[in-house]
């Protein structure tokens, strides 16, 4: 529970279209059918005392506190289970029903501590509460044995279990069930010995508790409580913004005293999580305030410098007088920038903006080269936009759940929560996936109908079979290809994907993947009413990322699973604002609204509207920008919010790029790893520090608001625009409501996006094309978005990889995220989380342990044809023989040392998936990560050095 | 100048995808497309310059295709 409290219903909302009249206290009453006589009686304002019931669970009706008489029924039923009934009058208080609630108070409360005024949840409880709703006034009792020295549990870091203060409502064991789907708490025991025990009697952090906060959320009182509340009290003021991790985008309320946040608390309101949370947006904020965090300007001539504090004014005019040198010694395109989808959009949109009116060229790229640029390219192609179909409640009407290359309950947890609850409700699954993630069999409740294990780097091989069997077995959904889709291309697509070699028998050997399980895997998909697709990157990291992007379009059009809610194709983005940087026009070849820098009529748009000559030649790629560097002809870079030391490919090829560069400018609020390479540093703000917006991966645009004053004094846009006017390109905002204007202004898909209406309605999912719009959460739903409005099938051949496993690399490398960790852990690392994950392991078969003699905690060295890195081993029957597993939050791991320059075809994007390697024994840390520790402690050396001169 | 293997790597891998086409003149065309929108100029100058050259480890296709670049 919180302060500043959302209203409680008590029980969930009805969904029924049908609706029913009745009376409560005296009072029509009009609610949907289903709908509790408690929801209904408090949409009219009327509480009836509760303390099992809260509108985020089904109701329970086990406190007894919400009994009400309903004329001519018998007894005194409890009005959270008791369903509206036309004609019903109802009465929620008489003296009757009082004396029965303080009986039932007074028992709770004899084996209740008395602590209230040193009780952490004083002033938030809704135990107190209720005990003044029913006038208790004295406890006869005085009981022999009662749970008042029940032992805490403080095991998590996060919160505290203390038992002494529950009352034994379930609300935590029902919310871990119906909400988080974890199902880590039970009531055990019976009568008086009943109590929460997390899994076996265990303590929290031994249990199979995520730390999502559910629980916490749902408790009534102080037993489950926020050990952050328990140091500092309750907040006084609280502001709705997003959650600026994975791709859900998941509305917060930052609970504040002044300006310290006290706790994030999931926003009941929020369209994308709908009031739950992770582990990460839960808790995981402290880094925002974390030690580590860059306050000051610094700059330095060579990366053998020490750094050196220096005030704003010089660090923005020391930077752009170096772009500007660069430019003037190695010409116009010899500089570039990096936008990051950890940055709100008007941050990135003027980030682009000032390279391409203020530098004068298009090299501006965004980390999504590196992870969705696949999605954008194949869904543009195909659909005519370079996004998902549908919003996230679509998965509640989808019959049929295809998950590939994703584990979404580590990736994406709030909205696996959602799609896990459907699954309870018995829509099927297949997944597609090298590994067996949590979704296969280890989520309660949910198996897998199909695991379809294939070999990394055979996705196309694998899409295409599925396909193969629509088509032969005339699976298809003729009536929407001829009527939605292009005919010709369908007729082109059709003959090759018939053809033999793309059968499940004939793809066999590729993938791995036997082909009866395939053929019932594809007529399962094809054959129910609604079949969705969600997939991750381990669809898109991979040379043949677009194919596949395009291969999955290929099969939601031909089954017709396609503009209606239940189905689509739904990309699962990774970072909080992934969909947003790309919108905004962060790739090298498209303006806002994913519009070709060729383009006549946008090209002068945007001429115009920025008073400045424009490129109408695509810039640099992220990986041409470091192949341009070795060859001296991109020399400054301007790096926003993006780690790209750690994150990118083939990392010793990215350190000599850096190293090569003349000027190399971070804007963090860590000293990161690339600013180890850095001549300029300009502290960033974290997302509590600023506003603007963030775009999730349902298009859903929302509002990031400043909950505190920016430690470093400058919100990230303030930054980018100084840096502009100093480059000589005016820009004058003074609010990032004045860049979504612009943005609306230049963008028809944004044309009816703005901040009132944003405040208004909490979020808008775009397209918005007007002022009357309220935004689209299907697409495509008459028509696609290509110039005729027809869908597009385009050929999708199997090319293997240049990435051969041989028998110097036998085995197959692939990488994946973890729940308590964030992308390179420059967040999650400055924050309890480590509890969970405090170092990256190798997941290996016992098959291929054995034969290389590991056991479990065994230093493994690990070497591609790239590097060499070393881990230590984890035996996991999760993995296949010949396939091995990392993670990659940590930079020492260095496993962006043994990944390859392999990319995808069409964008570039790394093939991060698949790397051949050899693992085996050792005692020592790798050459790179003895070089690399060096480099580092070297890098801090001349940060402290920098900060005592300063 | 770029690394101009890597180049000749990328612009296989496009010649790849478009290969499927049984249209060889559909398929050059794409490709053809597909480098002039999304590579920068300094790359399809290296593989345009490489191509005259001699070319050699470019498929048949690509070299079609690049040719028609140095026209586009």
């Amino acid at each position: 529970m919180s302060i500043n409290k959302e209203q409680d219903f008590g029980t969930p909302a009805s969904t029924a279209s049908q609706s029913v009249t009745l009376e409560i206290d005296g009072f029509e009453v009009t609610a949907p059918a289903g709908t509790s006589i408690m929801r209904a009686a408090a949409s009219i304002g009327i509480d009836i005392p509760k303390l099992c019931a809260t509108d985020s669970i089904e109701p329970f009706g086990s406190c007894r506190l919400c009994i009400v008489q309903i004329e001519g029924g018998r007894g005194m039923p409890a009005s959270c289970t008791t369903p509206v009934a036309e004609g019903l009058k109802v009465v929620t208080q008489n003296q009757k029903l009082a004396d029965v609630r303080r009986g039932v108070m007074e028992l709770y409360i004899s084996d209740h501590p008395l602590d209230c005024l040193t009780c952490s949840a004083n002033g938030d409880c809704e135990l107190q509460d209720m005990a003044g709703a029913v006038g208790l006034r004295e406890v006869r009792y005085n009981p022999v044995e009662t749970h008042l020295n029940a032992a805490k549990d403080e095991s998590n870091p996060y919160f505290s279990f203390d038992p002494s203060k529950c009352i034994v409502c379930s609300r935590c064991v029902r919310a871990c069930e119906e909400t988080q789907g974890t199902f880590a708490l039970t009531i055990d025991g019976r009568g008086f010995d009943s109590k929460v025990s997390p899994s076996q009697n265990q303590p929290f952090m031994d249990s199979e508790c995520v730390s999502c906060g559910a629980c916490i959320q749902a408790c009534p009182t102080a037993t489950l409580m926020e050990k952050s509340v328990i140091d500092h009290g309750q907040p006084e003021h609280a502001i709705v913004t997003t959650c600026a991790y994975c791709g859900v985008g998941c509305s917060f309320r930052a609970e504040m005293k002044g300006e310290q946040v006290i706790r994030m608390v999931p926003h009941k309101d929020g369209k994308a999580n709908h009031g739950h949370s992770c582990v990460k947006g839960r808790f995981a904020f402290g880094y925002a305030t974390h030690k580590d965090r860059m306050t000051k300007p610094m700059i330095r001539a060579s990366i053998k410098d020490a750094w050196r504090e220096v005030s704003w004014e010089e660090a923005i005019n020391y930077a752009a007088s170096e772009l500007k040198r660069i430019q003037a010694k190695y010409g116009k395109d010899s500089i570039g920038g990096i936008t990051s989808s950890r940055c709100t959009n008007e941050e990135v949109y003027i980030m682009q903006k000032l390279i391409r009116a203020g530098f004068g060229n298009n090299n501006v790229d965004t980390c999504a080269r590196v992870c969705h640029s696949p999605t954008g390219y194949g869904l543009k192609q195909t659909f005519g936009e370079s996004s998902g179909t549908q919003d996230f409640d679509s998965v509640m009407k989808a019959d049929v759940i295809m998950v590939i290359g994703a584990n979404p309950t580590d990736g994406h947890p709030v909205f696996a929560s959602q799609m896990k609850k459907r699954l309870r409700q018995g829509a099927k699954l297949i997944v597609v996936d090298p590994r067996e993630i949590d979704l296969v069999k280890k989520s309660p409740h949910i198996h897998a109908d199909y695991h379809l294990k294939l070999r990394p780097g055979t996705n196309v091989a694998l899409i295409n079979a599925l396909a193969h069997v629509i088509v032969t077995e005339k699976l298809m959904d003729e009536a929407f290809v001829n009527e939605r889709c292009d005919v010709e291309s369908f007729a082109k697509w059709e003959t090759f994907i018939a053809q033999e070699h793309n059968s499940p028998e004939a793809t066999e050997s590729i993938t791995g993947v036997a082909a009866t399980d395939l053929r019932a895997a594809a007529r399962l998909y094809a054959t129910a009413d609604n079949a969705a697709i969600y997939y991750g990157l381990g669809v898109t990291e991979h040379s043949q990322g677009s194919t596949t992007v395009i291969g999955i379009a290929n099969l939601a059009m031909a089954t017709g699973n396609l503009g209606r809610v239940g189905v689509g194709v739904n990309p699962l983005r990774g970072q909080n604002n992934v969909q947003g940087s790309c919108d905004m026009g962060s790739f090298p070849h498209e303006f806002p609204g994913y519009r070709h820098v060729s383009d006549d009529k946008t090209h002068q748009l945007f001429e115009t509207a920025w008073k400045a000559e424009l490129s109408l030649e695509p810039g640099l790629r992220i990986p041409n920008m470091f192949d341009a560097a070795l060859d001296k002809s991109f020399m400054g870079l301007y790096c926003e919010g993006e780690d790209i030391a750690q994150s990118d490919p083939d990392i010793q090829h990215v350190h000599t790029a850096l190293r090569a560069m003349e000027c190399v400018i971070v804007q963090d609020i860590f000293l990161n790893e690339t600013a180890k390479f850095a001549h300029v540093f300009l502290p960033g703000a974290s997302f509590l520090e600023k506003n603007g917006t963030f775009t999730n991966a349902e298009r859903r645009i929302s509002p990031v608001r400043k909950v505190m004053s920016p430690l470093a004094g400058y919100q990230d846009w303030e930054v980018t625009q100084m840096l502009a006017n100093a480059m000589g390109y005016p820009m004058n905002y003074s609010h990032p409501s004045e860049i979504m204007a612009e943005i609306a202004s230049l963008t028809p898909t944004f044309a009816g996006v703005s901040y009132e209406k944003i405040d208004q309605l909490g979020s808008i999912q775009w397209p918005c094309y007007d002022k009357d719009s309220v935004g689209t959460p299907i697409m495509h739903e008459q028509t696609f978005m290509r110039d005729n409005g027809k869908g597009l099938f385009m050929l999708t051949e199997y090319v293997a990889t240049h990435e051969r496993v041989t028998r110097k690399f036998p085995l197959i490398l692939t990488t994946g995220r973890i729940l308590s960790q964030y992308n390179v852990g420059a967040q999650t690392r400055r924050t309890d989380n480590v509890a969970w994950h405090s170092e990256d392991r190798l997941e290996i078969h016992p098959h291929d342990a054995e034969d290389r003699g590991l056991k479990t905690g065994d230093w493994v060295g690990i070497k591609s044809r790239a590097g060499e890195t070393v881990l230590r081993a984890l035996i996991s029957e999760r993995v296949q023989p010949g396939v091995v597993y990392t993670t990659f939050h940590f930079p020492e791991s260095g496993a962006n040392v043994i990944t390859t320059d392999n990319s995808d075809w069409a964008t570039n994007c790394p093939e991060y998936k698949v790397t051949a390697v050899q693992v085996s024994k050792v005692s020592q840390p790798s050459e790179w990560q003895e070089n690399y520790h060096a480099f580092s402690e070297n890098q801090l050396d001349l940060l402290e050095q920098g900060l005592n001169n300063g | 100048m770029m690394k101009i293997e890597r180049l000749i790597k990328m612009a296989n891998d496009i010649g790849d995808f478009f290969n499927a086409e049984s249209n060889k003149e559909i398929a050059a065309e794409g490709i053809t497309k597909h480098i002039l929108r999304s590579w920068e100029p300094r790359m399809r100058r290296d593989i345009i310059a490489y191509c005259q050259q001699d070319g050699a480890g470019l498929s048949d296709l690509v070299r079609t295709a690049i040719s028609r670049l140095e026209k586009a």
